[in-house]
Formats: C-alpha cells, sequence, structure tokens
C-alpha cells in the first residue's frame, strides 16, 4: 500500500489488516508511555487547506506517538496565500525529504492529484466533498467493536448526503465489510445521481427517517454543513429537526444497544438532539480514540516497511 | 520459523532434534528452574513472545500451577513495532500485546520465546517493556539457543543449546499453532 486515496483502493482483507492493527494501537492510548519507535526517522506533512481540528489533531498526535517527526502546514499563514500553485508548495514541501503528506484540500480529487506529483506516501484526509477514508475507516472500525460483525448489519446513515464526502467513503467502506445501508435526507439533500450507484454500490435510499429507525443496528448522523450551502435546501432549521434530526422522541424509539455515530463537529439540536449526542449509547467519543488508532495504523502501514514494498 | 521443509535435495531434509517428549521434559526443566529462582511465584509474570513464545509460555504456567498449586499471571507481549529492521522489510502486521492486569511495575517479569538467535527480538522485547512499566528484573527463557549472538543477550533458562550453521533453519513446531511439536533443524 503505497497511497490511501480512497476506499475503493481497499480490499477486505487490507481493511481488517488495518483494524486488527488498529486494536494494538488501541491499547497504547492506555498505557503511561505514548509512544511506539515504529515511524522513527520518517517525517510526515499535515497539509491542510481546509480548516479542521479533529483530523488534523488526530493525525498529527497519530503519527507523534509512532515517533514520526510531525509538522503542520494549514493553507492560511502559507505560501498558497501568496498565490502559489498547490503543486509548487508540494513539490516544495516534498523536496525537503518528507516520507508522508497528510492533505485536505477543499477541491475534490485533490489528493490523488498531489499522489501524482511526489514520491511520498499520500493519505487522503478529506478532499472537497469527494472521500474522507480514514473517516470511514474510523466509523467501520467503531461499529465493528460495538457490533461484533458488520455482516448483515442494517446501519442508517441520515442527513445531508449531497455535500458529505463522509458519506461516500462510509457507503464504500460499509457495504466492502458486508454492511446493509439506507442513506436518508430529506429530497433536496439527495445527491443527483443516487440512484444508479445506489444500485450498482448495493445500497438503499430512503427521504423517511421514521420509516428506516426502527430496523437500524447503527444509526450514523450527518453534519448539516451550512458553510457548503448557498441556501434554499431546506426551508429552517426547525423544520430539518422535525423532518430528518435524530430528535429526543426518535432517539426513545432506537433499541438501547443501537449505537448512534455522528463524524462531528455537531450541530447540537439541528440534526443531532443534546439527548442522543450524550445518551449511554452514543458512540461519538468512542469514534474520536477509534479515529486515533486507525490513522496510527494507517500511517504505519504506508510508511514502517521498506520503501519498494508499495 | 514454520516454513516447510524443501522437498528434493537429501542434504535439505529436516532433522528432528526434539520430538514432542523432549519438548515436553524441556518445558518441565524450565518450568523448575524459574520455581527455584523465585520463590515468591506472586511476583512472577509470564510473556510469551508473539507468536510461539506464547504457548510456551502458558504451558510452562500450566507446570508451575501443577507444582505450586499457584496460578502465575501470562501475558503476551508483540514487539513488531519495536523492532529496527522494520523498514528494511515489507510492513509486517503487528499481533496482540496483553498485559496481566497486575502490571509489570515490580514484578519479576520472565519473557518466554521459542528460538534465541540474534537477540534483536529479545532487545525490541526490552524496549517494549520499558514502555509498559518497570519490572523488577527481567529474565529470558528459550526452548532453544542457536547462538549467533548480534547483541550481549543471553538467556536465562534454555531447553536446549543447539550449535548451528547461520545459513541453517530451525523450525519450531508447537502443537497450539502447527498441530505438533517437534523443533527440526534443515
Amino acid at each position: 500500500m503505497k497511497h490511501l486515496l480512497s476506499i475503493d483502493d481497499l480490499s477486505v482483507d487490507q481493511i481488517q489488516e488495518i483494524f486488527a492493527t488498529a486494536g494494538d494501537m488501541h491499547d497504547v492510548q492506555h498505557r503511561s508511555v505514548k509512544k511506539l519507535p515504529a515511524l522513527r526517522g520518517r517525517t510526515v506533512v499535515n497539509m491542510f487547506f481546509e480548516d479542521s481540528t479533529r483530523t488534523r489533531s488526530s493525525f498529527e498526535i497519530a503519527g507523534k506517538w509512532l515517533s514520526a517527526d510531525v509538522i503542520n502546514i494549514s493553507a492560511k499563514g502559507s505560501s498558497t496565500s501568496k498565490g502559489e500553485s498547490l503543486r509548487d508548495t508540494v513539490l516544495t514541501v516534498c523536496a525537503m525529504g518528507v516520507d508522508g503528506l497528510v492533505v485536505r484540500h477543499p477541491a475534490s480529487g485533490a489528493a490523488q492529484q498531489v499522489a501524482g506529483w511526489v514520491d511520498a506516501s499520500v493519505v487522503n484526509a478529506g478532499d472537497g466533498m469527494h472521500e474522507h477514508p480514514t473517516q470511514a475507516l474510523l466509523d467501520a472500525y467503531t461499529l465493528q467493536r460495538r457490533l461484533g460483525s458488520l455482516e448483515g448489519k442494517h446501519v442508517a446513515i441520515i442527513g445531508d448526503l449531497t455535500h458529505s464526502r463522509v458519506f461516500r467513503s462510509n457507503v464504500q467502506c460499509l457495504t466492502k465489510l458486508g454492511a446493509e445501508v439506507t442513506v436518508v435526507a430529506p429530497p433536496t439533500l439527495m445527491p443527483s445521481g443516487v440512484g444508479p450507484w445506489s444500485e450498482s454500490a448495493g445500497f438503499a435510499t430512503s427521504y423517511d427517517v421514521d420509516e428506516v429507525l426502527p430496523h437500524a443496528d447503527a444509526v450514523m448522523m450527518l453534519r448539516v454543513q451550512r458553510e457548503r450551502m448557498s441556501g434554499g435546501y431546506f426551508p429552517t432549521a426547525r423544520e430539518y429537526t422535525v423532518g430528518y434530526g435524530l430528535t429526543r422522541d426518535r432517539l426513545a424509539t432506537l433499541h438501547p444497544d443501537v449505537p448512534i455515530c455522528h463524524p462531528g463537529p455537531m450541530n447540537r439540536g439541528l440534526e443531532i438532539a443534546a439527548d442522543a449526542a450524550d445518551a449511554a449509547q452514543s458512540a461519538i467519543l468512542d469514534q474520536v480514540s477509534a479515529g486515533l488508532a486507525v490513522r496510527m495504523a494507517v500511517l504505519y502501514h504506508l510508511l514502517a516497511g521498506e520503501e519498494s514494498s508499495a | 520459523m514454520t516454513d516447510a521443509p524443501t522437498a528434493g535435495s537429501p542434504e535439505a531434509a529436516p532433522r528432528t532434534v526434539l520430538d514432542a517428549r523432549d519438548v515436553s521434559r524441556a518445558l518441565t526443566r524450565i518450568s523448575h528452574e524459574i520455581l527455584e529462582r523465585n520463590r515468591v511465584t506472586s511476583d512472577l509474570v509470564l510473556l510469551g513472545l508473539q507468536t510461539r513464545g506464547v504457548p510456551l509460555a502458558r504451558r510452562i504456567a500450566e507446570r508451575i500451577a501443577a507444582v505450586e498449586g499457584v496460578e502465575v499471571a501470562v501475558g503476551e507481549l508483540d514487539v513488531t513495532l519495536y523492532r529496527d529492521d522494520l523498514r528494511s522489510q515489507p510492513t509486517r502486521p503487528s499481533h496482540r500485546t496483553e498485559i496481566p492486569a497486575t502490571g509489570i511495575d515490580g514484578k519479576v517479569v520472565v519473557l518466554v520465546d521459542d528460538v534465541l538467535f540474534s537477540g534483536r527480538t529479545i532487545r525490541a522485547a526490552l524496549d517494549a517493556l520499558a514502555d509498559l512499566g518497570r519490572p523488577a528484573a527481567v529474565r529470558l527463557a528459550v526452548l532453544v539457543d542457536r547462538g549467533h549472538r548480534e547483541l550481549p543477550i543471553r538467556a536465562d533458562h534454555v531447553g536446549k543449546n543447539l550449535p548451528s550453521a547461520r545459513s541453517e533453519r530451525v523450525s519450531v513446531r508447537v502443537e497450539e499453532i502447527d498441530g505438533d511439536d517437534e523443533v527440526t533443524i534443515s
């Protein structure tokens, strides 16, 4: 494995191998010395051309706990704000002898392009509305730990699908691992072209949350991405909550063993009620610690072996 | 360690150096040696090195239980992430590390492995132990010591010293993983 750009690049065996490694990495979080020497002497650069707190800090801690040297570059304050092209910025950084690049960019396909320019291993940490493979891996890993196996389990993904890269990666990952997936959104936030894709990828679509929830073994709420919307997708926030939010009433209809996931950051009171976010069955904080373990596992698999092992 | 014997040339035919009874006897002797050196078994932790050291550590614990009537804490240690050759080989999958709930602080830790060769695995294990706690003492028990050390490391308890050429392969089979107990050289 040279790069991680899309869930599509991974076989089921590779995904399970990452999960097995993540299991070991998870244990490190409970140790007094949270450090493994596996990536000693390797340099990882987090290039975030879009704001992010949890993904960037998760990758930063993951790299540091594996003993890699980690630096962060953000668009603000970097030479891109002076007009340098992405290609020049990336090539300049790689000329410093970098082994791994973690790239987040608002343009779909950016990580793929970067991977074509450099020798370093590239991890896609979210590209526009396209993919977010480590998020999908950590979600599936969290659910697999909670549910035992994903085979035949029914996962409902609810919310703003149009603007969600998390949904795109998650559908691929969960169906690959044998889960049945139903995606739910208001008609205005259901991506165009989802019909043919759902048929080929084998997932279901619905506009009705209350019809899907009683059959779900796991619920994944998506953030309403107000910053990506130019308006007009739904009349008011209140109306969205009534139609598609995981409200206190809907929470009461869920079995107490059904895990509730949210990739964060949450709009409490909009797509998810505080009661649901803080419920005993909420897996949201599990997702954060799983994210660290999964990112450690990904960096280990990309960077620990010999360079020609790609 | 478990490579299938190469068929064909007669020189390559593996020679059995320890059969199942020899392995059993060696483990019994190691168990007694460990007991003699550690009168207080509550301070003892056996850590099997992944993968074949783990069943060996469990068997030693069973023998100690049979002799002393006490349960000795057993754990599993994977040193993949501490190896110094990670970069010269394709990425290896790591295995489970499981330390007994009592921890290893202040305990006498006996590392258990199948073969002692260059000593680099044990070096990695000592690094891993340092991250997991501070044992009072660390000892090493191996089923086979085949020599060719590259580091100043020696075993405290040895099932069999096996002089070997560097080019030879020593293979250990254990029942829990391979279906039978045997040590061969080829």
